[in-house]
């Protein structure tokens, strides 16, 4: 099946080997990485995580995401969703990938790694992260393969794949839960420090990963001579409509929580990252535009002829995914050490080989997302033909 | 690497006869048992005062910031990071500080009081608590920063990944990072006239480190290197003994701790 | 067979790639290192006699430190008690490379012909060197 990907037209071997370039280049910053150390990077004592681990958490989040497909499909029998069903596990797969990669490029010592299997320590929310996304990648393979293969063969999904289909629901949510423990059970880090962490990531999640999802659905949808069906496609605007007002509505609990309680360690790093702090605040500009983005794809989604219009369809999800990625993609993790332990303030700035080697993770997601994707259309293709 | 494979795999194999974490889920069970129930010989018993089995220690810092002025500050500071070979990067980026000072604002931020203008302002010297619930060790997913029954929050730079877990989870901002090799700047260093402790090892790049309560030198039977050199300000024993220096102290003065509403339990005593 | 001829091209290829580090390095081994013995402390020993005697020294040595490293370390446990019953103080730098402070000719050179690099000395170093 995967000598799919191996046939394809001049543009597709195109962006195949920009995708090759630019991880090209990030591998060489890594190696560069390697050799000096995370001193290259943009990171301090201060500010102890930036980039990768700010684009860990989103894509955890993006990989959760492919649950709002799986689940109408399988527990609600959505036939609208039989099609692009694998496209959610195929997505989730890439997400996934880019997660442990972002992981691998944070440690100091990454040689070590395996002391992680080494010295088991479930005191550790690190130590479920672990077991939870490996896990999630796995189960994601076997159920996206095994139904794409048994569509292609034009028989129904052998039963044995029907339980790793149920549990990766539960699963899928496991993931972000543990993401969002990871922060929020951190003493002294207010900004971290909330209940409806896990919650919040969740919605945020399920506004992403099915943002993105329409975003490619409604690309492929252009190109190629599969049609994933413009219903499908609308019931999950529509999902991303309700996850993002979640989202936005826990996002304004945490403002109200800080804001009326007047509690100084509570208020402080939501003043830094929309008023300015101190005279900081160089992310203010990027947060408050992540409300207004924000608000504006919640717009388009709740009225009905603009979500059904194709271009406004795509920019309120280009919308969501641009404004959930500012507010945990950078805000979330930056502002968590912002003020530090001592409520004096350091700021953040990637430098060029982090940012190069995040943009190289970015493009491997890219490239599993296209071959993947070549894949599944080609079955797709074979199927209507 | 290859006795690190060879331990791997015997470990990857029992870990799968017992299931997934045998110690582990046994420390998750009952945390510090595992620990506590190690050989423990050896160490510091003069220091201690020939405590024998079944007493229990626990280590505590005093330090009595009304005696505290810059001088001794920076014999202090100075003598602590040459006996631990720690570099002096001197930028606030990759330095990294076992034991430093700042003023009483930024070390109690949640008590400041604008009018105490006997506080506010003064210089404090800051260092790792060694919590006796120490939010590092809950979250470090090896084991590489790890209580000892004594109370001290070791940490073991061979196991160490470099994850920085620990570093956002201090309240106290008690951890460095090593972002570049520290070789590197003490061979600079050494240079320009630098003298090393050729008895304490340096640090290698991509490992967490932080203030050890000098257990290389307890172990000698000898006091923190702090205490030595600043007998009038450092106090050094243990909690644990109601008749301990410490304890004799503690009943007599005013004292402070950081972050006391987080349930973390530091050891470290401001005396004022 | 479809492709006969570029499969055997193929194989050939790869069967030359693989067997070139063999056929290069053929015919001159390295002499196997002798660890050299030969500094001040050891030679003013009475009974030149490791903690452990040699051969267990040569064959486990790696294990020997490593739990030497975690008794020290984990358990604070700084005494060695060898099989006659000796003490011994628990330290890389302090003990072992106090008698063996030629690491260079002891044991960089094992390891060198080995093609091991141990990680102690990332943060261990020789006290007796004048480089870190």
């Amino acid at each position: 099946m995967i000598e799919k990907a191996l046939k394809g037209s001049s543009v597709y071997w195109g962006w195949i080997i920009f995708l090759l370039c630019i991880i090209g280049a990030g591998f060489m910053a890594y190696l560069y990485q390697l050799k000096v150390g995370l001193g290259i990077t943009g990171m301090s004592r201060d500010i102890s995580w930036g980039v990768y681990i700010a684009q860990f958490t989103y894509f955890v989040g993006v990989a959760a995401g492919g649950v709002m497909v799986v689940i109408p499909k399988y527990l609600h029998h959505y036939s609208k969703y039989a099609k692009i069903v694998v496209f959610g596990e195929f997505l989730a797969i890439a997400a996934v990938v880019m997660c442990l990669l972002f992981i691998i490029v944070d440690i100091g010592q990454p040689m070590r790694m395996l002391n992680v299997l080494l010295h088991p320590t479930p005191h550790s929310m690190l130590f479920y992260d672990m077991i939870v996304l490996n896990g999630y990648l796995l189960l994601n393979i076997i159920c996206g393969y095994n139904t794409l293969l048994a569509d292609k063969k034009g028989v129904p999904c052998p039963g044995w794949v029907k339980p790793f289909i149920y549990i990766s629901i539960p699963w899928a949510i496991s993931i972000h839960t543990v993401t969002a423990f990871l922060y929020a059970g951190l003493p002294g880090r207010h900004f971290w420090l909330t209940a409806i962490m896990a919650p919040r990531f969740l919605a945020s999640a399920f506004a992403a990963g099915p943002a993105l999802l329409i975003m490619i659905l409604l690309f492929v949808r252009r190109v190629t001579k599969f049609d994933p069906g413009m219903d499908a496609i609308q019931t999950l605007a529509k999902t991303v409509c309700y996850a993002m007002i979640t989202n936005l509505f826990f996002m304004g609990c945490e403002f109200f929580t800080a804001y009326y309680s007047q509690i100084p360690g509570h208020m402080h790093t939501l003043d830094y990252l929309f008023r300015g702090l101190h005279g900081y605040g160089e992310l203010v500009p990027f947060m408050r535009a992540a409300i207004v983005i924000g608000l504006f794809g919640v717009f388009l989604l709740l009225v009905p002829p603009i979500r059904r219009n194709t271009k406004w369809l795509a920019v309120a999800a280009a919308s969501v995914f641009v404004a959930t990625w500012i507010d945990k993609g950078v805000g979330l993790v930056i502002g968590g050490f912002i003020p530090n332990p001592f409520e004096t303030i350091t700021e953040y700035h990637p430098t060029l080989p982090e940012i190069t080697i995040a943009t190289a993770i970015w493009g491997v997601g890219a490239l599993i997302v296209t071959v993947l994707y070549k894949v599944a259309i080609s079955v797709r293709e074979q199927q209507a033909a | 690497m290859s006795m690190d494979r060879r331990k791997f795999l015997k470990a990857a194999g029992l870990t799968t006869l017992v299931g997934l974490g045998g110690k582990g889920v046994f420390e998750l069970l009952r945390p510090g048992t595992v620990e506590a129930e190690m050989n423990h010989e050896g160490h510091g018993k003069e220091a201690h005062g020939e405590k024998d089995a079944g007493s229990k220690i626990r280590w505590a810092m005093l330090i009595d910031v009304m005696a505290l002025n810059k001088e001794k500050i920076e014999k202090i500071v100075h003598t602590c990071h040459h006996i631990h070979n720690v570099p002096n990067w001197g930028d606030p980026k990759n330095e990294i500080k076992w034991i430093w000072e700042d003023e009483y604002e930024h070390v109690f931020p949640d008590s400041y009081n604008e009018y105490n203008d006997i506080l506010n302002g003064m210089p404090f010297l800051l260092m790792c608590n060694h919590c006796d619930n120490p939010p590092c060790v809950r979250v470090c997913p090896v084991q590489a920063t790890f209580r000892r029954p004594d109370g001290i929050v070791a940490q073991d730079y061979h196991r160490c990944i470099g994850c920085r877990f620990c570093m956002a989870a201090c309240p106290y901002g008690s951890r460095s990072f090593n972002w570049l090799d520290p070789r590197v700047h003490l061979e600079q260093e050494i240079a320009q006239g630098r003298k090393l402790n050729k008895r304490f090892p340096t640090r290698m790049r991509g490992v967490v480190e932080k203030c050890n309560f000098c257990v290389e030198r307890l172990a000698e039977g000898k006091q923190p290197g702090c205490v030595e050199v600043a007998p009038d300000v450092m106090f050094f024993g243990n909690l644990a003994d109601p008749n301990s220096n410490v304890r004799k102290i503690l009943k007599e003065r005013i004292s402070l701790r950081r972050k006391l509403e987080l349930g973390t339990k530091p050891s470290v005593f401001y005396l004022i | 067979m479809y492709d006969a001829g570029k499969v055997v091209i193929g194989l050939a290829i790869f069967a030359c790639i693989f067997l070139f580090p063999f056929l290069y390095n053929h015919g001159s081994a390295a002499p196997q290192p002798k660890p050299s013995l030969d500094t001040p402390a050891i030679k003013a020993l009475p009974q030149k006699k490791c903690v452990e005697d040699t051969k267990f020294m040569i064959t486990t040595h790696m294990q020997f430190l490593n739990d030497w490293r975690d008794q020290a370390l984990r358990d604070g446990n700084r005494w060695y008690v060898n099989k006659e019953g000796k003490k011994v103080w628990i330290s890389l730098q302090n003990t072992c490379l106090k008698c063996h402070s030629n690491k260079k000719e002891f044991c960089d050179k094992c390891h060198n012909y080995a093609g091991v690099d141990p990680y102690c000395w990332d943060c261990h170093y020789d006290p007796n060197g004048s480089k870190l």
